[in-house]
């Protein structure tokens, strides 16, 4: 690999772009349907908790247009698609464990009638006292995995033994993916009982087996294909399995091809959504800040079933440090078991919710010494020769935090901006501004060592053209493009010569999660070493071609080089066949080195860091709590990255999505446990006026990763979420401002125009105590 | 195929121009959606369904009405193919062809990066693609409003705003529309038992309001359609108010603005602007462009809604609507309309034909605030309007109306008690907010507490007086 190759560091468009502006990328709902395809609809339960008394099909079953109501009594393998844990139904059976929990299926020649008939199915209920929030849990003792616990040093004696201690708490709340694209699949019976299944979906393998352990059929009888999804940021990861194996179910009963689409409002309330957390915090620290001892408990809101919450909750562990370092810490993690819908996998995963709680203790050690948050984290960083364990005993190796936020600081012209928002304060009273800096470390790798795979299959035409395929899916993040930039260097070749193409499960078995921002880290690799295969077997003929070594040979600019020899790399395709050379391989990759210990939570689970900071400017309404974002600066490290335009459009994306998590979009559920906020109505995600109109948004440049990765690139698309949690450190840092920084603002997350108005009366009363 | 006659011989189904050709729709359900018939019968699946619900725009399309020149976004899944009669209609399909050049609009926003996913694109582009039809070099202001009806969940919308900038630069209006001849709107439509009706006058609306007890009255349908949208039902007989002339109108007297009930809040928001500019600010944030362009300032008053944003708007200006049913015509004021939550004084015949409002006395002072959680395009926790008459530093008149603080928008009538005759100061103002609590006694729901609510409705009065005094900034987004 060598940084003079064309295709990879190159801004080129996402491999779609034309067809996505022309409208005629096809999604799932947009392929033409096979004559007999049928629609169907799920029965979801009204209740939180509550047992199947009985379920009355007759009426549904008599309704027109209907082929079948199917129950989880009709599943003829195992109900149970969960990810991690075992049973975890795809259809309720007995008892319904959340409000919204599919109990039957309902299949018809239209949606319509697939809809009409949904409402005819009669189910009996018997309802059960319900757990629905995470005090709730708690206090029930109620988890879907047991309680983690990290520990380094003694962090009771270190607290106790410090000059100076707080203790507080702070929630934040969960987050709805709001993907474009709702949850979809299609499953069309082939012969023998197999299966193919379009899924929206980004693990296709876990969709092969959801769909093979629900009808009791080997895996090699359910091919999955996904060619692209209207995004997915973690929401598809494992939720998907629940729709395709439905849909699967109807098509292996009726030997008709079935879509089930969920409409907005029932994916809103159908699948798992970001955990919301509840944070208490005991440290000690010296009269700078530096935080001798910390307790920190983290209890994530898993949901009815255990689904990836244990790995979310361990993600959130192993990122409550970010950047600093934490001598003595105890962290307690506890997976919230409750009869809400099971939260999974999204952007972060766990990690922005532990960073949110550190940056929480940075700031309230501050307001308690009358410190500067910022002279707080200085006093608190990771170092380069000591210091700089994880607690979790990763070295924090090539840190960059000091680089970029010496850089940040200098780009956004922090002091000079402090300043102006003094100015401002001192001249309104109604509207307060307020700044913060976010600087973030996330680590890069699953921390399940077996997920860290990746396989891809390469080959070369006759005619110079070539195919890929790899494990990775598409959900907008731009994968496919950066892979083919980096099969097109491989090659020599412009990057229009090589064909994408959908992921399936019988062209690369047994893959992984495309997740962890880890997509183009394992994909890119095994692309890598597939097109690198078959380079070098072509470089075997060319070198007999031109009568050279095989180590003159280069190839480059769509030829193939021997000093001033050359021929088209189309001609040495062909002549490879002639001389009866493959011209197809697989590739895979392993990541190096990543362990990790469940039990003692300790290990080396990341095979690097990203760092990044973000500034962000915000402005208050003392008297209405209405917020804004007036500028964001962002530096990223991004290593040597593949496509500088993919990877800036990942951390705009990401930073504006964690904008909406921490400000406009609360998830409101009744006392009854029914979500409230279930399409966009009600549930608010960033418009484009709510993007700050001065943002500025950088990669680091010239810091290629001193790991070997592909192409010396880093991964990008978790770290930028992380970022936004600036937006809410300067609303808070607005409200603390009005009590002179003498108190902590009572602010939980997402700080929405009523929660920031009761903290600005809050702490206002509070100072008018002291 | 030949599409079926009626039984006077004349052919029916829905007609309306699809790209530029001339299109029937012989057995879709007047009341399907236009998202639905495209996706479905038109197999036009560039046009995406994100929400059915019309907040989200995946499904933007660009209409022009039958007679207009106009082209406006509009949500294809709110709309259905009864108004479509006799309009014509763009969707992405119809800006370049397979094999042709993109469209300047998209290949600005494949120059900026402004797809990742790509679901929601097709939308922003026709949405972006009405902008550019305007001409000019809208400003960001301009671009935001023009996007506020669409949502994307991947880029962070930077690039697609550049986008916007780039294609409508120095765009002149390049008559891309299809100007063919659009076919008459018809009066009647029937498929199967549906049957949709479209008069062309008042006299006729009323008389089919009578023989049809019972029908569905539709305007611009943007809350109306979330049944047939969402919840699948279609009513039997639909009359629409789309094509009635008189209702169409909008007229100015020395005395009063007079907006029919037909005419949608894009088409009164100048004029509304003019002389209230609060309420131009208000109505920019209504919904969304797709919905002000279908949406009617009397629609949002009849349905009742208690977080209309008009309606309290419009009870702070004394207006007063226009009643015409079987007994004749009878005006009274919008304070009397809302009766409980989601009714009105509507008699069963009766329709509202339009809305009067008053033209501002002297030194009269009119301001209204929206408070949500997102600024643009969503539904209010609480909506204040204020109108204030100044007497050397006295309150010799103040009408304030809320929305979101009882089941009905309702006068503040304690508070205003409270406040009439008194001196002009901020201290009076907060003083008085604490009647509030005799006026209102809202609810808890997914928008805001009541606790929020009451708090926030005594803030806006503070925010009334400092604005009003001349505080320089007084809303986050005038900084």
């Amino acid at each position: 690999m060598n940084a003079s190759d064309a295709a990879v560091f190159a801004r080129a468009a996402h491999d779609s772009a034309l067809e996505h502006v022309t409208g005629r990328a096809r999604f799932i709902d947009d392929m033409p349907e096979l004559p007999g395809t049928l629609e169907v609809v799920l029965v979801t339960s009204p209740h939180a908790h509550a047992d199947i008394v009985g379920i009355d099909l007759a009426l549904a079953r008599a309704s027109p247009g209907v082929h079948a109501v199917l129950t989880a009594a009709d599943i003829p393998g195992t109900n149970d698609i969960g990810p991690i844990t075992d049973s975890e139904p795809a259809i309720a059976c007995d008892v319904a464990e959340y409000a919204g929990a599919p109990v039957a299926a309902v299949a018809a020649t239209t949606f319509d009638q697939a809809f009409t008939a949904a409402g005819l199915v009669k189910v009996t209920w018997s309802q059960r006292p319900a757990l629905l929030t995470i005090d709730e849990a708690l206090g029930h003792e109620a988890y879907t995995s047991p309680p983690q616990t990290m520990k380094r040093g003694d962090s009771g004696a270190a607290i106790a033994g410090a000059r100076h201690r707080i203790s507080g708490e702070v929630r934040c709340g969960g987050q709805d993916h709001f993907y474009l694209e709702s949850h979809i699949a299609l499953a069309v019976p082939r012969d023998n009982g197999d299966l193919d299944v379009l899924s929206s979906t980004q693990h296709p393998t876990e969709v092969q087996h959801a769909v093979a352990a629900v009808l009791g059929i080997p895996f090699s009888s359910v091919t999955v294909e996904v060619r692209r999804m209207g995004g997915g940021f973690g929401g598809k990861e494992s939720q998907a399995s629940i729709i395709a194996a439905i849909a699967a179910l109807v098509a292996a009963k009726t030997g008709l091809p079935a879509k089930l689409r969920l409409r907005r409002d029932a994916d809103m309330i159908v699948t798992g959504k970001r955990h919301d957390g509840l944070f208490r915090y005991t440290a000690g620290f010296d009269s700078r800040g530096r935080i001798e001892g910390v307790d920190i408990m983290i209890a994530l809101k898993a949901g009815n079933v255990a689904d990836l919450s244990s790995s979310v909750l361990t993600r959130a562990m192993c990122h409550v440090d970010n950047c600093y370092f934490l001598p003595n810490i105890t962290v307690r993690g506890y997976p919230c078991r409750t009869n809400t819908v099971s939260n999974t996998a999204f952007r972060g995963f766990g990690g922005p919710q532990g960073m949110l709680a550190i940056e929480t203790v940075v700031e309230h050690v501050a307001r308690h010494l009358g410190l500067d948050v910022d002279d707080v984290r200085d006093a608190n960083w990771y170092g380069t020769e000591d210091r700089n364990t994880t607690p979790y005993g990763q070295q924090v190796s090539h840190n960059l935090i000091g680089t970029i936020v010496t850089r940040l600081r200098s780009a956004a012209d922090w002091e000079g901006t402090r300043r102006d928002i003094e100015r401002f304060n001192a001249a309104n009273r109604t509207l307060k501004k307020g700044i913060a800096m976010m600087p973030a470390k996330f680590g890069i790798s699953f921390n399940v060592p077996r997920l860290n795979q990746a396989g891809a299959l390469v080959h070369v035409y006759t005619d110079g053209s070539v195919h890929l395929n790899h494990g990775g899916t598409e959900m907008g993040q731009g994968l496919f493009i950066k892979v083919a930039q980096v099969v097109a260097s491989v090659f020599g070749i412009a990057l229009g010569d090589v064909k994408v193409s959908a992921t399936r499960t019988d062209k690369v078995p047994n893959t992984v999660a495309t997740a962890a921002s880890s997509g183009s880290d394992l994909n890119g690799m095994a692309a890598f070493n597939a097109a690198t295969t078959i380079r070098n077997r072509m470089a075997d003929v060319a070198a007999r071609i031109l009568g050279a070594t095989v180590d003159a040979i280069e190839f480059r600019h769509g030829r193939v080089y021997a000093g001033n020899e050359s021929l088209s790399f189309a001609r040495l395709a062909e002549l490879s066949w002639d001389e009866r050379v493959s011209l197809s391989a697989t590739g895979y990759y392993a990541t190096p080195g990543i362990t990790w210990d469940a039990d003692t939570m300790t290990g080396h689970p990341a095979h690097y860091y990203t760092f990044g900071a973000a500034i962000a400017v915000v402005v208050i309404d003392t008297l209405t709590g209405e917020s804004r974002v007036l500028k964001t600066d962002i530096l990223q490290d991004c290593g040597a990255s593949l496509n500088p335009a993919i990877d800036i459009g990942q951390i705009e994306g990401g930073f504006v999505q964690g904008q909406g998590w921490l400000t406009s979009e609360e998830l409101v559920w009744n006392a009854d446990g029914h979500l409230l906020t279930h399409g966009p109505s009600t549930y608010k995600i960033p418009g484009s006026r709510d993007v700050a109109p001065d943002f500025n948004v950088h990669i680091l440049p010239d810091m290629p990763n001193p790991v070997p990765t592909i192409y010396r690139s880093k991964a990008v698309g978790e770290p930028p979420l992380l970022l936004a949690i600036s937006v809410w450190l300067a609303i808070r840092d607005a409200v603390a401002r009005l009590a002179g920084y003498r108190h902590l603002p009572r602010l939980d997350a997402p700080a929405t125009p009523e929660a920031i108005l009761m903290a600005v009366d809050d702490i206002l009363a509070r100072d008018s105590c002291r | 195929m030949a599409p079926p006659l009626n039984r006077s011989g004349q052919e029916t189904g829905v007609r309306f121009l699809l790209n530029g050709r001339e299109h029937v729709a012989p057995s879709a359900l007047p009341t399907m959606t236009a998202l639905d018939y495209l996706r479905g019968e038109a197999g036009l699946r560039g046009t995406k369904e994100g929400c059915a619900e019309g907040d989200c725009g995946a499904c933007t399309v660009v209409m022009v009405r039958h007679g207009g020149t106009r082209p406006e976004a509009i949500n294809a899944c709110l709309y259905t193919l009864g108004q479509l009669d006799g309009a014509s209609l763009v969707t992405v399909e119809g800006l370049s062809g397979r094999d042709e050049a993109p469209d300047p609009v998209q290949q600005a926003m494949i120059s900026s990066h402004a797809s990742q996913c790509g679901f929601c694109t097709p939308g922003f582009v026709m949405a972006l693609w009405a902008l550019r039809q305007e001409g000019g070099a809208p400003d960001d202001d301009a671009i935001h409003e023009a996007l506020a009806g669409n949502l994307c969940r991947c880029t962070g919308y930077r690039p697609i705003v550049e986008a916007a900038r780039q294609a409508c630069r120095n765009a002149p209006p390049d008559q891309e529309v299809p100007d063919r001849a659009t076919p008459a709107p018809q009066e009647s439509l029937t498929t199967g038992d549906a049957l949709w009706l479209a008069p062309a006058t008042l006299d006729g609306l009323l008389t089919l309001k009578r023989s049809h007890s019972g029908a569905l009255l539709l305007a611009g349908g943007t809350d109306v359609g979330l049944q047939f949208s969402k919840e699948r039902r279609h009513a039997a007989v639909t009359i629409s108010t789309s094509h009635v002339r008189e209702l169409r109108l909008m007229s100015e007297t020395a005395d009063a603005l007079h907006i029919g009930a037909a005419v949608t809040i894009s088409e009164a928001l100048p004029a509304c602007e003019e002389a209230w500019p609060a309420l131009g600010a208000i109505m920019r944030r209504f919904g969304s462009r797709q919905i002000r362009n279908v949406a009617t300032v009397a629609g949002n008053l009849a349905n009742a809604s208690p977080i209309g944003d008009l309606a309290p708007c419009l009870m702070a200006l004394d207006a007063a609507l226009d009643l015409a049913g079987p007994d004749g015509e009878r005006r009274i004021p919008l304070e009397g309309f809302f009766r409980a939550y989601r009714r009105t004084a509507l008699g069963d015949a009766e329709v509202i034909t339009r809305i009067r409002i008053p033209r501002p006395a002297d030194r009269s002072v009119f301001r209204a605030w929206k408070i949500s959680k997102r600024h643009d395009q969503d539904i209010s926790a609480v909506i204040g309007a204020f109108r204030v008459i100044l007497r050397d530093d006295r309150i010799a008149d103040m009408r304030i109306a809320f929305g979101g603080m009882a089941a009905v928008p309702a006068r503040a009538l304690e508070t205003e008690r409270a406040l009439i005759d008194q001196t002009w100061s901020e201290g009076t103002l907060r003083d008085a907010g604490g009647a509030l609590e005799r006026d209102f006694t809202p609810i808890d729901d997914q928008r805001a507490s009541a606790a929020y609510r009451l708090r926030v409705a005594a803030n806006l009065l503070i925010r009334l007086y400092r604005d009003v005094a001349g505080e320089s900034a007084v809303e986050v987004n005038q900084t």
